[in-house]
Formats: structure tokens, sequence, C-alpha cells
């Protein structure tokens, strides 16, 4: 039995990206704010100090910071044909624990969607009519426009800092920026990072085809930065170990850097770590939270009543806890009826691998987030009509580092041990660069997430099940992307070259991006979403699940952080300025 | 006796690695931790990682190590490119490492059932990676002795070595009870991140992986660097220990 703790106004669940903007701006708006986190504590000194932040085996292989697939995991297979086993070690996605989330193993790559993104449904049909449309797609417009959505995004850039050059500033274009980003109110917050040679080469070879090549928005900051809550960050020293790893140098932005100095000021604010939120409680009409139960580290529940419950796990554990809570209608693939866990979607990438015999890349000189893009084959920049696909994706330079363990090209048919491997790796280390496209996923009928029927976690509860697999239209989406990049590397003169575009199926083993979206979708429609414009459940008023990537309706070319943090903002302002006033429904 | 320092480092790493051991209390505070009005920190309370040190064998049996050496040696062979597997560490890595939590799978999530599945779901065993050695090493060492006149597999010349190695790794050696493939896959990939790996976990010794590619290790600084295209960065790998010739002569 729960033992009941005094009310709070609001409890937030989980203490991320998401759950430390919303706890920063409801605890300054007044209210008593309890954010309880299932991992432990973390800051800069104690967990990735740069004495050893640079240890590639603990964090990149080990996966020192992120969840223990014995603390939560999830099962998974590629159709429902297939019975799903569970993900005993994470791979091909690693989400975070602890204070921070995945804003601290992120890598920094902060990009807005498209104005078209956000009408994706409308617009394709608009252009190319409906047929165009695979009849198992299911994607949708969102039910927030980037016009409305611009000023969270400029908001979310500012706390973090981010270093970038404006393509479009109020709807006048400007050079060396994205020519295609939706219009910005503002410049980025500090200019690009440097970059390195193989970015350079890139932007040459780009500009020389006609493309218009910029540096990819970075949240490891160019130079020092104070943000709008008196953070003062650090110049990012190109130290190349960004993703899987905490910035020792307080120049990544993440809640530790940005959110939670400010954030631990305020008196009516309390952080409660290693205590897991079991489920969401309901009252008797089943349309209000009365608060969540959780378990401590010795074992023991707790009930925390409050007036407002704010889901911030990572999107696929919001998910799990909606669906173990019983709010709102699980999503059954036969009959295309429910809502929740429709829409899973996750990113389709590929790459090209150069040679550049004659040139000394350093490719240990990196950061998450430097490297020159172009965005000339995202979304609908690129006429679709007789492509055969819809979608697309940015693509570039920009290797995130030159990390031994996990990178070593090699030329094509070196074998993977012996005297000949030993010197085609010492050889080829300096002189090779991995350029990568970052493509879209579109939903499916038959992509989702519900409850496993077997497997339990550690505290009895049913994992979450996942059955997901690429279509034909992100395969061929790939392709032609991939075929695009290969011109670019093939006009930077490589020694060799070698494309790998996305092939199915979907592998759970090879590492490809942690950017699981939707299970929880935003939008106009309770027939076709969990939650409403404002990020607010349908079925229950005083729940919200600001902005993690599993409220996108499908996920586009983009990174999802910058859109998970404008949406945090968004549904921020949406409470204290309309729920609070009069609490209900607001659409 | 163990200090605070200790105790809380160890909680931690338990509350991280197991996830929670529940224990029966009838306690009336939370456990777990309530953080109010402050940025918890704690002098010293880092986790840095222990360095390993020479020693006897951890986890191996001398058997076993003797063909872990000789194995790691074949995979990555000492020649005019720097040192092999065996002079850099790379047994010792994997030692100490079978030794520790990825050698009891720690962390990992090991429920019941274990049903064979398609190779996109990952591994799905209840076999352990130091399990997965033992048996490993012993099915070899059984399939080497009947199959070379009761040799053992280090008493083989280097050619005969490569020879049974490359038929692991194609699976047309079968081991009794043991993924001849897998094994091999692991082994290698447990050698090149000890190869590659900082050496305060036992292997890249004197940072031959690191000097082999041109890596300068735990620098953590390249502002200077950034933009000096085309010219190779002059200083030489440091790792989380600092270098040798950072020591005192004294």
């Amino acid at each position: 039995m729960a033992r009941k703790l005094p009310s709070k106004n609001v409890v937030v669940i989980g203490l991320g990206w998401t759950g430390s903007i919303l706890s920063y701006h409801l605890a300054k708006a007044g209210l008593d704010v309890v954010a309880i986190e299932r991992g432990p504590w973390r800051d800069t000194a104690t967990d990735f100090p740069p004495a050893y932040a640079q240890d590639e085996l603990r964090y990149a292989i080990r996966l020192d910071l992120f969840l223990r697939p014995a603390q939560e995991t999830l099962t998974f297979r590629n159709r429902a044909d297939q019975t799903a086993l569970p993900i005993r070690n994470f791979a091909g996605f690693l989400p975070g624990n602890g204070v921070g989330g995945a804003g601290i193993h992120w890598n920094g790559q902060t990009w807005r969607f498209l104005s078209t993104d956000f009408r994706l449904r409308s617009h394709l049909t608009e252009r190319y009519g409906a047929s165009m449309l695979p009849g198992d797609m299911t994607i949708q417009d969102w039910p927030v426009s980037y016009d409305e959505l611009e000023p969270y995004y400029d908001r979310f850039e500012k706390l973090c800092g981010t270093s970038g050059k404006a393509g479009n500033l109020k709807g006048v274009k400007q050079d060396g920026g994205n020519p295609f980003e939706g219009w910005r109110s503002s410049e980025y917050p500090t200019p690009p990072l440097k970059q390195g040679l193989g970015a350079t080469l890139f932007a040459e070879a780009a500009r020389k085809l006609g493309h218009s090549p910029f540096p990819q928005p970075a949240s490891n900051l160019s130079e020092a930065y104070t943000n709008p809550l008196g953070i003062r960050m650090g110049q990012c020293s190109y130290c190349g170990f960004c993703e899987r790893f905490g910035c020792g140098n307080y120049s990544k932005a993440s809640p530790q850097t940005c959110v939670l100095p400010a954030l631990m000021r305020l008196p009516n604010f309390t952080a409660q770590t290693e205590s897991e939120v079991l489920r969401i409680n309901l009252d008797s009409t089943g349309k209000r939270a009365t608060g969540v139960t959780y378990v401590d580290t010795s074992g023991e529940e707790w009930e925390q009543p409050a007036d407002i419950v704010l889901l911030c796990a990572f999107a696929l554990f919001n998910v799990q806890l909606m669906l173990i809570s019983g709010i709102g209608k699980p999503y059954d693939p036969d009959s295309g009826q429910g809502v929740l866990g429709r829409n899973y979607a996750y990113q389709t990438t590929s790459s090209v691998s150069v040679i550049l015999k004659d040139k000394v890349l350093n490719p240990f000189i990196a950061t998450g987030a430097h490297g020159m893009m172009i965005d000339d084959y995202n979304g609908d920049n690129f006429d679709h009509s007789n492509l055969g696909f819809v979608g697309g994706g940015y693509m570039g330079a920009g290797q995130t580092n030159g990390r031994p363990i996990q990178t070593r090209p090699v030329p094509k048919g070196t074998p993977k041990w012996g005297a000949a491997w030993k010197k085609a790796t010492a050889e080829t280390y300096q002189h090779a660069y991995s350029l990568s496209t970052h493509g879209s996923s579109y939903s499916y009928r038959d992509c989702w997430l519900d409850l496993d029927p077997t497997y339990k976690d550690r505290l009895g509860r049913p994992l979450m099940r996942m059955t997901f697999d690429f279509h034909d239209n992100e395969l061929k989406m790939s392709a032609y992307l991939t075929e695009r990049l290969a011109e670019i590397a093939k006009a930077m003169n490589p020694t060799e070259m070698q494309a790998h575009p996305r092939k199915g199926p979907y592998d759970s083993t090879i590492y490809q991006t942690t950017h699981n979206t939707g299970g929880t979708v935003m939008g106009d429609d309770p027939q076709t979403s969990v939650l409403n414009r404002y990020c607010q459940s349908w079925d229950v008023h005083n729940l919200f699940i600001p902005g993690g990537a599993s409220v996108f309706p499908q996920n586009h070319g983009y990174n999802p952080t910058n859109t998970v943090g404008a949406l945090a903002f968004w549904t921020a302002d949406a409470i204290t300025q309309l729920y609070l006033k009069n609490p209900g429904p607001l659409v | 006796m163990m200090d605070s320092q200790t105790s809380l480092r160890l909680s931690r790493r338990l509350f991280l690695t197991s996830a929670a051991i529940f224990l029966t209390t009838s306690a009336s505070v939370v456990h777990g931790r309530t953080i109010q009005q402050e940025m918890p920190w704690a002098p010293g309370a880092a986790d840095p990682p222990a360095q390993v040190r020479p020693g006897p064998w951890a986890f191996f049996t001398s058997d076993e190590a003797a063909t872990i050496e000789a194995i790691v040696d074949r995979l990555i062979p000492p020649d005019d490119h720097g040192p092999g597997g065996k002079d850099a560490g790379c047994a010792v890595f994997i030692d100490r490492q079978l030794a520790g939590p990825y050698g009891r799978s720690e962390g990992l999530y090991t429920r019941p059932p274990f049903m064979p599945g398609s190779s996109t779901q990952g591994y799905q065993n209840p076999a352990s990676p130091a399990g997965r050695y033992r048996n490993g090493l012993k099915a070899l060492a059984d399939q080497v002795g009947q199959s070379r006149s009761g040799k053992a597999f280090h008493e083989l010349t280097a050619a005969e070595q490569d020879k049974i190695l490359s038929a692991l790794e194609d699976g047309s050696v079968k081991l009794k009870d043991v993924d001849a493939k897998a094994f091999f896959a692991m082994v290698l990939q447990d050698t090149q991140q000890g190869f590659f790996a900082d050496p305060i976990y036992g292997g890249n010794r004197d940072m031959a992986g690191w000097k082999l590619v041109g890596f300068p290790g735990a620098r953590y600084d390249y502002r200077d660097w950034v933009e000096r295209h085309n010219e190779s960065y002059p200083l030489p790998p440091v790792s989380i220990m600092g270098r040798a010739d950072w020591l005192s002569k004294g």
C-alpha cells in the first residue's frame, strides 16, 4: 500500500530537457513543483569531469550514462507475425538515464523542422495528389504551425546558445545559412563552429555541384555564452567526445548546463531522484489525474498527489506509462482504431565513406554537431513528382569523432584481423571521412507500440513492445539521398568511396539514432491523436506530455531535440497563460 | 572499513547497475534522494575508473590465458607497425573485463524466457561473456587437442593458428556446444576494444593502439588545431592516467 505524501501543484515525471524546462517555468510562475526521476542526480564535476570524461570504453561501449536494460527495456520485432523478444542490451538506440536524460548524451545537432513538415499530409496531397501516398502510410498534419512554433524554437536555441548561421531572417535570405529553413526571428545566439578539412572539402564539392552548404546548427558552443536564465557556458574544445558522453567543458547544452543551476535555486522546486513512477493515478471518473505512485530505492511505494501531472520521460517510456496507467485507447493495427502507441516512427539514416589518401583529416578534432550540410533534399525541398517516394533528409559532412574503438575505417575488402587489417587500419585512419544522410521516417499502420504479453520489468510491469520495420518509401528515399550524397563525395576526388544506403529490415543491434518518435501523438482529432495542440491529454485534462518526441505524428528529416525543446516552451506557455486561468480541456 | 566516500560510490554504482535491490523496511522517509534548493555536490564524490594493475590473472586459468595470449597476437600480430595484441595487453584487458561487470552481463536484461529470434532482435541467450569464454576456450582446446595430436593452441605455429582462427571466423570448424562464429566475433571485438581503449583498462599498453593510428587520446582541447587543415597533429597521445614521461623520475 502506497503511503501518501503532501500534495503538490505539479508533479513532473522525468527530469530531462522537457521536465527541467517545464519545472523551471511552472515553479517560476509560483507553483509548487516536484520532479520524480528514476535515475540518479548527475553533474559535470561528479559524473563526467574532464579528468576522465574522454573514456570511450566506459561511456560509448559500456554505456555508463544510459538506462540499464535490467532497469527497463522493451521487446522488439520487425513484423506482427513474429514473437517480440527483449532488447537485452541496448544497441540500435540508447535511452538515457538520470537527471538530464538524453540531454546529457546527445550530439547537440539543433535543427528546426520545415514549415511544410508541420502540414505534411495536406501539403503532399495538395502538391502531388492523395495517390502519391502509400495506402498504409498514416502521416498527419501537426496541430501547430511553424509560424506558431517559431518563437519557441527561438527560445530553446537561446536557452542552449546554439551556434549557427541564419539562412532566412524574417523572410530575407541570408548568405551562408540554410536557404531552405523556415523564417527565423533572430540570428543564432552564437556564430558557427570552426570547420575541419573534411567538412570544408565537402562544402567546396557541394557548391561546385550547385548546392548550398551551410554550417550545421550546433548546441556545442563556438564561444562562451550566458543564457537567458543567467547561466554561463564555455567554449567548445572540439574534443570529439559528445555523443554517448557528458560534456566536461560546460560547452554542450544540456539541462545541467542550461537549466538546473537556475531551477535548483527555486524554493518551490524539489527533485526526487532514484525514484521510479509506477503509474499515473486517476480519480473515479477517469477524467482527472490525482497524481502518481512511485517506488523508492527501498522498494516502498509512495503516492504523490498533484493538481497537474506532466509526463516528461523519454519518448518510448511516455508511451509505456500511458499504457500501464490505462489512459487513452490503445492502438489496434488490425482495425486501425485507438491512438495510444500509434504512429511510432524513427529515422532513416545512411552514409557514404570516402578515403582521401593525400589529405590529413585529423578526424578526432570534432564535435557532435559541427560540419557542413545541405538541405536541398530534405522534406519537400525538391520535386518528388517522378521519384516514387516522399520525404527526405539533410546530408553532409559532420563526422562526430575519431574515437578508435568505434571509428576505424579501412578500405573495402580488408580482412577483419591480422597483419593486413593492422596495416590498413594504420594507413587509413587519418585519411578517411564519413558523410551521412539524416532522412525522414514516416508513420505506418503496422508500426506501433503496445504492451508485451510475456516479458516483465523488474517491478513486474509488462515491457513495452515495439513492432517496426522500414517501408519501401523510406528505403527508396534513402537510396535516392545516398546517390545524391555519393555524387558530391565523388566531386571530392576520393581515392576510394563506399555508399551505404539504408537497407531493411530494421536491425535493433546496429546503432542508427535514438530518435524514437510517436506513440502519444499530438493532433486536432481525438480519433487520431492522444494529445491536443497544447500537448494536453484529450482524456485527462490535467495531464500533459510537453513535447517529448512521443508527440511527433511522424518523424522528419532532422534531429528531434530542437522541436522537443520548442514544444516544451509552447506547453509551458499554454499551462501558465491558459490552463491555470481555466483548468479544463484547452481545445 | 568503508569510508563514506566509498560507500556513496558503491551505493551509486549499485543503483546504476543493478537498478535497485529491494530491502524490507519500515522507514518513514523516502529512500531515493530528495534535493531542494541546492546543486548537490560533494568533494571527491567523482567516480574515476580503477586502474588495472599487472598481476595474476583475475579470470583466466593459466591454460586459458596461454590460448588467449596466442589468439590476440594473431588477431593483432606484432610487426613493423608496432606491438601485437599480447604485448599491448589485450589478454590482460579481456581478463579484467571478464572478471568485472561486463563478464557477468551486469545491468543487462537477463529475465527468461530465452527464445531464438531473428538476427535483428539481438543476442538471446542466458550465457554471460564470462561463461561464453569459459565454454568457448574449453571447446577450442578440445577441438585442437583432437585434431592436432594433443597439442595446445599456443603450441601451434602462427600459420596453423591463423588457419584455425579463420575456420572459426567463417564457421567451417565446429566446436562442441559452442557457436564458433559468435565466439570468434566476441573475442575479436574484445581484443580490438582492448587495443584501442584507454590504457587504464590494461590493454593499449604504452598507447600502442593509439600510436598505430595517430589518435591523441584524452587531450580534450583542439581549439588551435581545428583550422590547421592538412597538418598532422604534433603532440603524442595521452591517457586518462597521463603519460609515462610525466611521472616523476625520482
